[in-house]
């Protein structure tokens, strides 16, 4: 009676058959990012040296560095997070600790949906019309880090509430039986608990930020410029956006060029990527409860 | 009385949580702010245009894109075209890619090689635009050209291939959060009749899981249709109806982010290329929302 | 006009406190010190508890006893104003803490800083056993690091924790197992200074030798406080009680001296019924 059947044996063959072909369909997606981290490092790694790094492009960008590049986008992603963590720890913490299952709420969702959907160019729309223009800060780094705070809020809403909803609820309601306020008792144990989860949210938002383009594109990038950035009002070179100009803008630019600008600038996004992944596994083994 | 009573004033700590709760609503409402901030904004710049130059029918029904010459006209059936053909193309090979790929990492995977799996897929998410764009113009380009010995490498074939790769993560990661959300209790009362882990997915948990995996395919048309740095490298950035994968093509965002710089303020230029971001926002907005009314289905049940 | 009060009480012969043996006797001759009048508590438009009214008073041990989903928890959280937390929950009726309606506090953290409450499963905040007792302490504005030490020892003797815990007073509240979490809960509750002591089923997660010595601390402190004790053991209730209540579906069945329920002086049969195991 429990010996296979022709049909049970059948049905296990197909089985195995679905197996193989998801497997390799998913290899299919994640192949093509092996291969193209290989041919960066192949093709770029020869530009990386120590001079690449730390001086300014030369001859029209046909020779020389990307210190400048590297600057500013250090500029505009240490500018994005000033503005976007406050702001998205926040929207966050009144989404997990306050926030009654009503109207408002369900419309703020809906809005933090829409604001990671909204194309980066139309992003960039609105840094042009809203910080260059109307607020008059002209194209600089605070208008082009504001654009990228807007833009990358979600990401840092999300890894926020996530992290704030995995301390349990009875914890809360232990502090407000003893008559802690709910500040009090989000400061010093929802907070305390949740805020490495709230880490590896900005972790991986440096890396969503360091590579975007277009929002920076017309709010406050540049193609060169002589010197570092000395306050927020400057306009600036980005890794992103002279990747784009080498590569699509200039001629004559040797070919180890581009592929060495985004050899570091995939460096840089997927070591962020990496700590936070490494955080988060980390975090799982740590067991406070 | 008990002298204790003294006790209810509203101390420090009161009128701190009170400050504390308004300031964390401020934040709670930025979200609604900025995305009518952005739906205003890009309005007020485009607004002059709309009202002026734009004629509808010629905005949705010609191809002719010619901001500069000195009798310019506004269609973007050329641009929209573009745009669909690219996300089209892109959607063809990843949404059965990525379902398959939730499906694998989801139902089929364990251990290590899913923790791996998912890690590569984060990796696929993390590549920015602009080096998708790269490898567009740098790698696959010369490939094309090779292989299908034609002139030119860059167009719906090889920003459609881009721009799959790139909406590939997010279809996968949501399709497998629908998957996971399907009790166990289903899967295991299947299995107890007999069934197949195949069988399973196939009778059990793909139908349970429609809702979510359409939002999936939502999400990714909406990633797809408002990339803007790769398409606007990869397509070859040619106005064009295309009548084969290998002709080059326009998107609507690759149109702004490249001429948005060499406009005037104010220009009725400018203004198109707002009306064209006034387009894009109205149509993710929907795509979002149809996306998020699914998903809210699913949640109701 | 106050239900169920013990014999000797409604004969005026221990209307005045008396100490024996160093434990106070409940202070029936005062005014009450919770005053529920035509309490009705609803989620979302379904009663959980109808239209009850008792008194509570000072020093006594009051228990409640009834099976499950008899709004027995519903009744416990209303008395600090936690009903605030549960969107749904609706609360009519009034209750009075010292003569004064509960919702006329302007400062409701206040009030549940005079509350403590320990729940049925132990929770040991994610901080050091340290900091868990001397949470409440900080509130109050307590800095110094003396006083806190004090309140810490003190407070963990009272709850039969300090020997087991006093040489890792460090490590991590929420980590101590379930018997200790939950004598951790009882020392919490006490730094807060309560005049009032509500306990939800507090040994369902806790062993019964455990069980007898968290009892124990809780006979004595009646010297101090005023405890409500919810039990679904109504032995607990017989030996710890002073007077007890039932609650079934709902409704309070029953209010009166321990002694006189546990011997069959019932107002209504399904309280014996209970009581002897016929149903629950």
């Amino acid at each position: 009676m429990f010996t296979a059947t022709t049909l049970n044996r059948r049905s296990y063959r197909t089985q195995n058959v679905a197996r193989a072909v998801f497997f390799l369909m998913t290899v299919t997606l994640v192949i093509p990012v092996l291969i193209i981290i290989g041919t960066l490092v192949v093709k770029g790694g020869p530009a990386i040296s120590w001079e690449f790094l730390f001086t300014e492009p030369r001859d029209g960008m046909t020779a020389g560095g990307i210190f400048p590049a590297l600057v500013g986008t250090v500029w505009l992603v240490a500018v994005a997070l000033l503005a976007s963590v406050p702001v998205g720890v926040a929207a966050a913490l009144y989404l997990s600790e306050y926030a009654p299952d009503n109207l408002l709420t369900r419309t703020i969702n809906l809005a933090i949906i829409n604001l990671a959907g909204v194309p980066s160019i139309v992003h960039a729309l609105f840094g042009v019309g809203a910080f260059v223009l109307f607020f008059n800060i002209g194209a600089s780094i605070l208008a082009a880090s504001l654009t990228l705070a807007v833009m990358t809020l979600p990401v840092v809403i999300v890894a926020t509430r996530e992290s704030l909803q995995a301390v349990p609820q009875a914890f809360r309601e232990a502090c407000w039986n003893m008559g802690a306020t709910r500040w009090q008792t989000i400061r010093k144990v929802v907070l305390p608990n949740s805020i490495s989860g709230i880490l590896t949210g900005v972790i991986l938002e440096v890396s969503r930020t360091s590579g975007e383009t277009a929002p920076i594109m017309f709010t406050g990038a540049a193609a060169f410029v002589a010197f570092l950035p000395a306050s927020v009002f400057d306009q600036t070179m980005a890794m992103s956006y002279h990747l784009y100009y080498i590569a699509t803008q200039q001629t004559g630019v040797p070919e180890e060029i581009p592929f060495g600008v985004a050899l570091v600038l995939i460096s840089i996004v997927l070591m962020m990527n990496a700590i936070s992944i490494a955080f988060r596994v980390y975090l799982r083994g740590l067991k406070k409860w | 009385m008990d002298p204790r009573d003294a006790m209810d004033r509203r101390d420090l700590a009161w009128y701190v949580d009170r400050v504390a709760q308004a300031l964390v609503f401020v934040g709670g409402i930025s979200a609604i702010i900025f995305i009518l901030g952005i739906f205003v904004f890009v309005t007020k710049e485009g607004l002059d245009f709309v009202l002026g130059s734009l004629n509808l029918g010629e905005f949705f029904t010609s191809i002719a894109w010619r901001p500069t010459s000195n009798n310019p006209t506004y269609g973007a059936l050329a641009l929209m075209v573009g745009t669909a053909s690219v996300t089209g193309f892109a959607m063809l090979f990843s949404v059965p890619l990525s379902l398959g790929a939730a499906l694998y990492i989801g139902e089929f995977a364990t251990g290590k090689t899913r923790e791996a799996l998912k890690i590569l897929v984060e990796m696929l998410a993390a590549i920015p635009s602009v080096v998708w764009g790269f490898v567009g113009m740098s790698i696959m380009n010369p490939l094309i050209i090779e292989t299908f010995d034609v002139p030119v490498g860059l167009g719906v074939l090889n920003a459609g291939l881009i721009l799959g790769l790139m909406a590939a993560p997010i279809m996968t990661t949501i399709a497998e959060d629908a998957l996971k959300a399907v009790p166990d209790t289903y899967r295991e009362a299947a299995e107890a009749l007999g069934a197949t882990r195949w069988e399973v997915i196939l009778k059990v948990v793909i139908p349970a899981s429609k809702n979510g995996l359409l939002a999936a395919v939502l999400l990714g048309v909406g990633r797809g249709f408002g990339e803007t740095m790769a398409v606007l490298m990869a397509s070859g950035h040619a106005i064009n109806l295309p009548t084969s994968p290998f002709d080059s093509v326009r998107a609507l965002t690759a149109t702004i982010a490249a001429e948005l710089g060499d406009t005037v303020y104010g220009s009725s230029h400018y203004g198109a290329l707002f009306t064209l971001g006034i387009f894009l926002f109205l149509v993710t907005f929907i795509v979002n929302l149809t996306a998020d009314v699914v998903v809210r289905g699913i949640r109701k049940k | 006009m106050v239900d169920g009060l013990p014999a000797s009480a409604t004969a005026g012969v221990l209307a005045a406190a008396t100490t024996a043996g160093g434990v106070a006797s409940p202070l029936y001759g005062e005014p009450p010190i919770i005053e529920v009048r035509d309490l009705t508590i609803s989620y979302d438009g379904q009663p959980a508890l109808r239209d009850i009214s008792l008194d509570i008073f000072r020093h006594e041990i009051f228990g409640i006893i009834g099976p499950a989903n008899s709004g027995k928890t519903s009744f416990l959280r209303t008395l600090n104003r936690m009903d605030g937390f549960n969107p749904g929950m609706d609360v009519r009726g009034s209750i009075r803490l010292n003569g004064k309606d509960i919702n006329d506090w302007r400062n409701v953290y206040a009030l549940r800083s005079r509350i403590g409450v320990v729940f049925p499963l132990p929770v040991g905040l994610p901080l050091t056993v340290y900091d868990n007792v001397a949470f409440s302490p900080r509130l109050r504005g307590i800095r110094r690091k003396a006083d806190l030490d004090e309140v810490v020892e003190r407070c963990l003797t009272r709850a039969a924790l300090w020997d087991e815990v006093k040489d890792r007073l460090d490590s991590l509240g929420s980590l101590l197992s379930g018997g200790q979490q939950q004598r951790l809960t009882i020392a919490r509750a006490l730094s807060q200074e309560p005049e009032l002591l509500l306990l939800d089923e507090f040994s369902i997660a806790v062993d019964p030798v455990t069980t007898m010595r968290i009892e124990d601390v809780l006979r004595e402190l009646r010297s101090e406080l005023t405890i409500v004790l919810v039990t679904n053991l109504v032995q607990q209730a017989r030996r710890l009680a002073d007077r007890t209540a039932f609650f079934l579906m709902g409704e309070m069945v029953d209010i009166g001296a321990t002694e006189d329920l546990f011997e069959g002086r019932v107002r209504d049969e399904r309280t014996t019924g209970y009581i002897e195991g016929r149903f629950g």
